[in-house]
């Protein structure tokens, strides 16, 4: 049931990948983004993919781990596809269905914007699926930080996103608690039409509201009782270092966007 | 037989990375009217196996009978099982949703259908079982009742379904003394006089000694040992290998025993402890 749910689709493991600093793995996502969108020709989409396969392999993440993040996907992908196939104005007519036609160049399209669609989910969700929630979260407080010079609360809204990560396991699992015990006294929540099952949701989301506010208010209590008190002159027990990796990863990644500018302008 | 499992496997999140068998090959019978004690540390398999038992949980591997209903892996529509065995969850006030008491109690038997009067007269008996005046509570709101009563409105929200066998995980946790000896004892009128078939499961070796005919202890997903409360606590160290221990009362018989005391160590409540207690010392002064 909802415990066959993985959140935030952590995948644990011990690869040269997973133990890149959180604040590197946040940049090259970024860059790796933006340097597909400069990918002109099908040939610079090799570097892409030699980049992503070096990736995936040192990351020993299962090749069908990565896949299933595609799915939910498939659909606007294949949108996409079509979209640009059948709209793409060509010469080369290959044949054409009723009002579709389907040209060389609209065929190339399509093709071409597929490939960065599923490149870009997959490079991004390769960040998720090497990186703890918590790792992220702290990356990225790190990297908002140049931004307290604009008074941007850059420690709160990480703090924030941590608690909300760490709730979301908490939550489901009192979500599958109260199912359970509310299917025990004859709930229904699968059968029935729109409205009813609308309906029947009331006996479960009563009580999930009422935990969540009482575990708001027990977190703060005891964050209180610990003096929790803001960002200021707090220290961190794993204090995040760059290290030779770190400084290989942006090689590589300067490499892979070398490559792409020269093949894409010259 | 009401409840009967033939090897049961139950395996979470099957193929992820985070796959954890819960419980493993476990074969059980409980059997008509019988008050059973499920034992077993965190983590056992204990509230694994019991959602089995009604059909909340389906195996991944082997059959659970529950009267003459099979539950397999692919089995649907288990609403019958669901009506047959009540289920009464850790902290079950927890699940408590509507305006008042009276409407919460009748959630489930309205769900299995039931005409108006016949609701009426069920949320008032399940009311009465449990100790609260009708009358009285009927119209409040149940998050103004105290911890205790709210627990007991929840307890009667199950038994208003009308169960033959009725389950129970910790329904003491967290509850002062008096709560707990109030809920037990509302239990044993249940098993008593209402012949319900109870499983109790427990964290406590004292309960389940003073209250249950058999015991089931778990250990690591599997069935370790089975047997009456005296054959299970006479093997103090293999509970305790298991991270579990005995009664006080019997661990207070076994250090008698070691000081040079002639007791008996098969002792696993008070009442039995202050009958041969008196007797050895009446010998004492006699002799």
């Amino acid at each position: 049931m909802l415990k066959d749910i993985t959140v935030g689709q952590y995948y644990p493991s011990d690869s040269p990948i997973h133990r890149l600093d959180p604040r590197t793995k946040l940049v090259i996502t970024f860059l790796f983004i933006i340097t597909i969108f400069f990918v002109r020709y099908y040939s610079g989409y090799i570097f892409v993919l030699a980049f992503m396969a070096l990736t995936v392999a040192l990351s020993r993440i299962p090749i069908r781990y990565i896949l299933k993040g595609l799915r939910p996907l498939i659909f606007i992908i294949l949108l996409t596809f079509f979209i640009n196939v059948f709209f793409t104005p060509g010469e080369t007519l290959l044949f054409s269905f009723w009002f579709l036609r389907v040209t060389e160049e609209g065929l190339r399209q399509g093709l071409f914007m597929g490939l960065r669609l599923i490149f870009l989910v997959t490079g991004t969700s390769l960040l998720t699926l090497t990186t703890s929630p918590i790792a992220l979260t702290d990356g990225i407080e790190l990297l908002l930080k140049p931004l307290r010079l604009i008074r941007f609360p850059s420690h709160e809204l990480a703090m924030m996103m941590t608690i909300a990560l760490r709730f979301i396991p908490t939550l489901l699992e009192e979500t599958d608690k109260i199912m359970k015990a509310q299917m025990a006294r004859g709930a229904d929540f699968e059968s029935g039409n729109l409205i009813q099952r609308a309906k029947s949701l009331v006996p479960l989301l009563v009580p999930l509201f009422i935990s969540a506010f009482r575990r708001a208010d027990e977190l703060a209590m005891a964050m209180e009782a610990r003096c929790y008190r803001g960002g200021d002159n707090r220290t961190r027990m794993k204090v995040l270092t760059m290290g030779r990796i770190d400084f290989a990863a942006y090689v590589v990644t300067a490499a892979l966007i070398a490559s792409v500018l020269l093949n894409t302008y010259l | 037989m009401p409840v009967r499992m033939e090897q049961v496997t139950h395996t979470y999140m099957q193929g992820g990375p985070f796959e954890a068998t819960a419980i493993f090959n476990v074969n059980l019978e409980i059997h008509d009217g019988e008050f059973v004690g499920l034992i077993g540390h965190t983590g056992s398999g204990k509230s694994t196996l019991v959602q089995h038992m009604n059909g909340l949980l389906k195996p991944t591997q082997g059959t659970v009978i529950i009267n003459d209903i099979k539950i397999e892996k692919g089995s649907k529509d288990l609403k019958t099982v669901r009506q047959q065995v009540g289920l009464v969850f850790q902290y079950p006030e927890h699940q408590l949703f509507e305006e008042t008491v009276e409407k919460d109690i009748a959630f489930g038997p309205r769900n299995l259908g039931l005409s108006q009067e016949e609701i009426n007269d069920r949320v008032k008996e399940a009311l009465q079982l449990v100790g609260l005046p009708f009358d009285e509570v009927k119209d409040r709101s149940p998050f103004e009742l105290s911890g205790g009563q709210r627990r007991r409105v929840a307890i009667a929200g199950v038994l208003a379904m009308k169960p033959g066998i009725l389950i129970l995980d910790e329904p003491t946790a967290g509850l002062d003394p008096r709560g707990r000896d109030e809920i037990f004892r509302e239990i044993q009128v249940l098993h008593r006089k209402k012949e319900f078939t109870i499983v109790l499961v427990s964290h406590s070796m004292e309960d389940v000694a003073r209250l249950a005919d058999r015991i089931i202890v778990m250990n690591k997903g599997q069935v370790a040992l089975t047997g009456t409360p005296r054959e299970v606590f006479a093997q103090a160290d293999k509970l305790r290998q298991m991270g579990l221990d005995v009664p006080q009362i019997t661990n207070l018989m076994l250090a008698l025993r070691d000081k040079g005391l002639d007791v008996p160590v098969d002792i696993y409540t008070v009442e039995q402890a202050k009958d041969v207690l008196r007797k050895v010392l009446e010998g004492k002064r006699h002799a």
